[in-house]
């Protein structure tokens, strides 16, 4: 008998539209999941990272001699040691491996020690004689662009402007502010880790905790000075990543050591190194001035974003295109001026984090839309419905949005959510919580909205594609499958969609997943919001060559059916350098959260009481994983809102551990009630539409919202501190 | 690094009379994390786990230094509650479970919880060694940033605190609503038999501190045998004194301006509350408020 696809899906459970339990959920929670600080290898060592203490200045001398003399050390190695290139970067090649004659931002890396125990290592690296001649530091963003040049094309990275429609109009009101975001951090709980392997024939094996596989490689073999198929990379287990591992930390630097040293090399960051070991959220200050009409339609916006990229590029020009293209939020405009600037400093560099330029975008443009609804007299969901995009709408880049846009439904549906009972009596509830700061005396409630906007997939005309590789044979007389990418499972649960995938596709209930490595073609980066639509379509598109060779089959002998394919989203276009125009995103996401806080206004504490949330993801793969994503960014967005920042001085970072840098614990983060649009795109595998990074973006100024409304203060800074709040 | 492991105090005292560098360690939520970030390299740990009479308390009462925050919240909330409060807002249950306050005390934070209680309390801190015992009362103890009263050879023994005469009450600001480390700290005790009240800042100082005009205060304003509503002119009086009584910094965690309004907030609710469920007492048979 032949069976079509539909048939054959239901006859398996675990296909797509269920949430089958996921492989690593019990072990995680167990503690028995392997991350990649568990590797471990015979005969291996450690690797150690000497780093500047200064955010800039110029490197004199360095002396290893002493270093060199610590019994137990295998190599001391310097930018000297590099054989390749001594730089590398994910846009622009700009950051050495090593640091040479200057560093740049405080925690640069500048020697590496590799030795039998991470102790000697630690002694070795203190024995490290480096002289430096401290230079100022350039810290303020706003000027940077005319400060002493960082690098040799000067300290601007990228500037973005939009300009659509009329440029100098008046309107009934105009709203203007200036706005600040801090440096926030990803904060994933796995640090850094790796394990370097060397091969008799000059190549290494690298075992990491990464993002994307293939970029990785291709940065460690340039500087390495290999061919790409000589370096190889598999991943290990991966502790969350949010943007925080698609620069490189120790990649070459463990490769380096093992192929100097002959040996296996282990290198794991701890808390406080990993704070200075990866890129953070570009701060932002951001100013704006929206026009509108009577009726609260909006006429024009006009915007000038500044973004903090800190030492090196990283991906602050992906970053900047963001901000500018998203800049005046889900909203219909039909004149906008836009100019986004992204800028060298001698901050900590800043990159990729869940959002990605979105989010500082969103907390503007959100608190500008509060305060023309306050202007106008209009309640917050109103104006923000009035000006709402939808299919068909134009966006400030002229490209035309093509699928569901549903966000005057987002908004009315967490409007018509019902509202949380009235301040507890339970000081568990109560801001502050056990902390037993109050009864309820100076405790006042506030409910706030916000909506967003967050392009999905990589954009501007980046060729964004993944591989899939089916393998379908016979196992105890019936079919089973295996799935081979190089896309990262950083805990998102690519594993199970993959799965998932491939029973739907071809009916067939044992799948195994092969581990992550690049023995396969290019799976593109595990970020913006992208591996489901791309690996999942590559995957999809693999099982359907396979299915075709199948030919309805359910024994098919000793037969081998292994199909291997490259999959694309339709293109992209570049952006307009003068005008931003163009039709340069993938697809759109939108989600609206409702935030309802408690504030004691007179010790400026805060405590979200519900933070509740509509989002459209096209078509729900894994319900579960889904909402978990949807409760995850809202969290990482309530940390913006009212307690997580990186604070520098100087360019110096002043809270690199978990004790001064706060993420939110279950007592911070209310349960949420979320509801889930399933409006296909049809442009999409499935119709999905990429799901973890809206919710981080409407999250934050929908608590910053009801907190103006519970205190009546103007809050243009995130995250809001008590100070801000008692004026102290 | 030694790793000594006494079975019993006595041996404990010679080890340590004899290593005076050797750090003690009990619940290590503390020493191992300076130990992990390498802020601090000791010759030796002497671990004070095995110890059985560390990990028991005696009615009087008497806390052996090695007793968990856990089971003075389970086993001691009802006579010491401003302790159990304090002990309460300690990290998370898995800290809680580990560690002591033998270990905030060794440690002498000036943001360890447990201190302005024992301050505001009249605790009094039983220290061994092989020369004797000594007995410091809480506000000799402290004597500098994360310096306490013992001599090289010491280890803390015990912590001496009478079960509350009257209302206890416990407060303290970070900026999470849990697990948070901090910015500043607010305890009350009232002795209503004495006609005073004990009252301590953590956190707002180089140590943790009595607010003595703030005490002096309550003592010569309120009347504590027959208690009348509290006019909150008193209340706002008493959180200028215990205000005035830090001399906080502006620091990573917060502003020190921050710092003294928050802890005249704290210590004007604190009061309230104390006070309350002393009028509940004294008019209503014993009757709880909570205001």
């Amino acid at each position: 008998m032949t069976l079509t696809p539909a048939e054959l899906t239901s006859a398996v459970s675990g296909g797509i539209g269920t949430s089958p339990q996921r492989p690593d959920g019990n072990l995680k929670v167990r503690g028995e999941f392997a991350y990649a600080s568990d590797l471990w290898h015979e005969d291996m060592i450690w690797g150690a990272t000497l780093r500047s203490p200064h955010p800039y200045a110029r490197i004199v001398s360095v002396d290893l001699t002493e270093a060199l003399k610590v019994p137990g050390v295998y190599a001391v190695l310097t930018h000297s040691d590099v054989p390749g290139r001594n730089q590398y970067g994910l846009e622009h090649k700009d950051q050495p491996v090593l640091a040479v004659d200057v560093v740049r931002y405080q925690g640069e890396p500048v020697a590496l020690v590799g030795a039998d125990h991470p102790e000697t290592a630690l002694r070795a690296m203190k024995k490290i004689v480096v002289a430096y001649d401290v230079l100022e530091p350039v810290v303020d963003m706003e000027t940077a662009a005319d400060s002493a040049p960082l690098h040799p094309g000067g300290n601007l990275v990228r500037h973005v402007p939009i300009r659509r429609g009329a440029q100098d109009l008046q309107a009934d009101v105009v709203v203007s502010g200036r706005y600040e975001v801090g440096m926030q951090d990803q904060a994933f709980l796995g640090p850094e880790s790796g394990l370097a392997v060397p091969a008799a024939d000059g190549s290494v094996d690298l075992y990491i905790a990464t993002q994307w596989l293939h970029v990785d490689r291709a940065q460690v073999a340039s500087a390495l000075g290999l061919p790409e198929e000589k370096v190889r990379l598999t991943l290990s287990g991966v502790g969350g990543a949010f943007g925080g591992r698609e620069d490189l930390s120790m990649q070459v630097h463990a490769c380096l050591l093992a192929l100097h040293t002959g040996k296996p090399v282990k290198m794991v960051y701890n808390r406080e190194e990993s704070f200075y070991g990866h890129v953070h959220r570009h701060p932002a200050v951001l100013y704006y001035e929206h026009g509108a009409d009577h009726t609260g339609k909006l006429v024009y916006v006009k915007a000038r974003i500044y973004l903090d990229g800190g030492a090196y590029a990283s991906s602050t020009p992906a970053v900047v295109a963001n901000a500018a293209t998203l800049g005046v939020g889900p909203y219909e405009v039909d004149n906008v001026t836009i100019d986004c600037y992204g800028l060298y400093t001698n901050n900590p560099p800043c990159g990729a984090m869940r959002g990605f330029g979105a989010v500082q975008a969103g907390f503007a443009y959100e608190s500008q839309m509060d305060k023309l609804a306050d202007a106008l007299g209009m309640s917050p969901v109103d104006v923000r419905v009035r000006n709402a995009m939808t299919e068909g709408s134009v966006m400030p880049t002229g490209q035309v949005v093509d699928s569901a846009a549903p966000v005057a439904q987002l908004l009315k549906l967490v409007q018509d959510k019902p509202l949380p009972a009235g301040t507890s009596s339970d000081i568990r509830e109560l801001p502050g919580g056990v902390s037993n700061t109050t009864h309820g005396e100076g405790v006042v409630r506030g409910v706030g909205y916000a909506v967003g906007i967050k392009n999905i997939c990589f954009s501007e005309g980046y060729d964004d594609y993944s591989t899939a590789r089916v393998r379908v044979s016979m196992v105890n007389g019936s079919l089973a499958a295996a799935v081979h990418t190089a896309a990262c499972e950083v805990g998102q649960g690519l594993v199970t969609i993959m799965q998932q995938i491939v029973r739907t596709e071809l009916g067939i209930e044992r799948v195994t997943v092969l581990p992550m490595d690049t023995t396969i073609g290019n799976g593109g980066s595990t970020s913006a919001s992208r591996q489901t639509y791309v690996t999942g379509g590559a995957v999809k598109a693999a099982c359907a060559a396979v299915r075709s060779r199948l030919d309805g089959r359910v024994d098919i002998g000793s037969e081998v059916i292994d199909e291997t394919v490259e999959w694309r989203h339709r293109a992209t276009e570049a952006l307009d350098p003068v005008t931003g125009q163009g039709n340069a995103h993938v697809q759109y996401g939108f989600a609206a959260h409702r935030a309802v806080v408690d504030v004691d206004v007179e010790l400026g504490l805060v405590r979200v009481v519900a933070l509740d949330c509509a989002q459209d993801v096209g078509r729900a793969l894994n319900p579960q994983a889904v909402v978990g994503q949807i409760q995850g960014g809202s969290a990482q967005g309530l940390g913006l809102a009212v307690m997580e920042e990186i604070q520098t001085s100087g360019g110096k970072v002043r809270n690199p551990s978990f004790t001064d840098y706060l993420i939110p614990t279950v007592l911070d983060m209310p349960p949420m009630s979320i509801d889930v649009l399933e409006l296909a795109d049809p442009h999409a595998p499935y119709g999905i539409r990429g799901v973890g990074e809206p919710p981080t973006i409407s999250s934050t100024p929908a608590i910053v919202a009801a907190i103006r409304a519970a205190t009546g203060l103007a809050l243009t800074r995130v995250p809001v501190r008590p100070e801000h709040l008692t004026g102290t | 690094m030694d790793f000594l492991r006494p079975e019993t105090l006595a041996e404990a005292l010679e080890l340590k009379a004899a290593r005076p560098d050797a750090v003690p360690i009990a619940g290590g939520t503390d020493v191992m994390v300076e130990l992990n970030f390498d802020h601090r390299r000791p010759a030796a740990l002497l671990d004070l786990t095995r110890i059985p009479e560390l990990r028991e308390w005696s009615d009087g009462l008497r806390i052996g230094s090695g007793v968990p925050y856990v089971r003075i919240i389970d086993e001691l909330g009802a006579q010491l509650p401003g302790l159990a409060m304090a002990s309460r807002t300690v990290g998370s249950p898995q800290i809680r479970n580990r560690g002591t306050v033998g270990g905030n005390l060794g440690a002498a934070s000036p943001a360890g919880d447990t201190h302005p209680v024992l301050l505001a309390s009249d605790a009094v801190i039983e220290v061994a060694s092989v020369r004797g015992t000594r007995m410091i009362p809480a506000d000799e103890f402290y004597v500098g940033v994360k310096r306490n009263a013992l001599e090289p050879d010491e280890l803390i023994v015990a912590v001496h605190l009478a079960p509350a005469k009257g209302p206890q009450q416990f407060s303290k600001v970070g900026t999470r609503n849990a697990m948070v480390i901090a910015v500043c700290s607010f305890a009350i005790s009232l002795f209503p038999e004495e006609n005073r009240a004990g009252a301590a800042v953590g956190s707002a100082a180089p140590t943790p501190r009595r607010a003595v005009d703030a005490e002096e205060f309550l003592a010569s304003t309120l009347d504590f045998a027959s208690p009348k509503p509290l006019l909150d002119s008193v209340k706002r009086e008493f959180g200028e004194l215990v205000s005035r009584a830090a001399s906080p910094i502006d620091d990573v965690r917060g502003s020190a301006a921050y710092r003294k309004h928050a802890l005249a907030v704290m210590a004007r609710r604190t009061l309230g509350w104390a006070w309350q469920e002393l009028l509940g007492q004294k008019n209503g048979g014993g009757e709880h408020a909570c205001a």
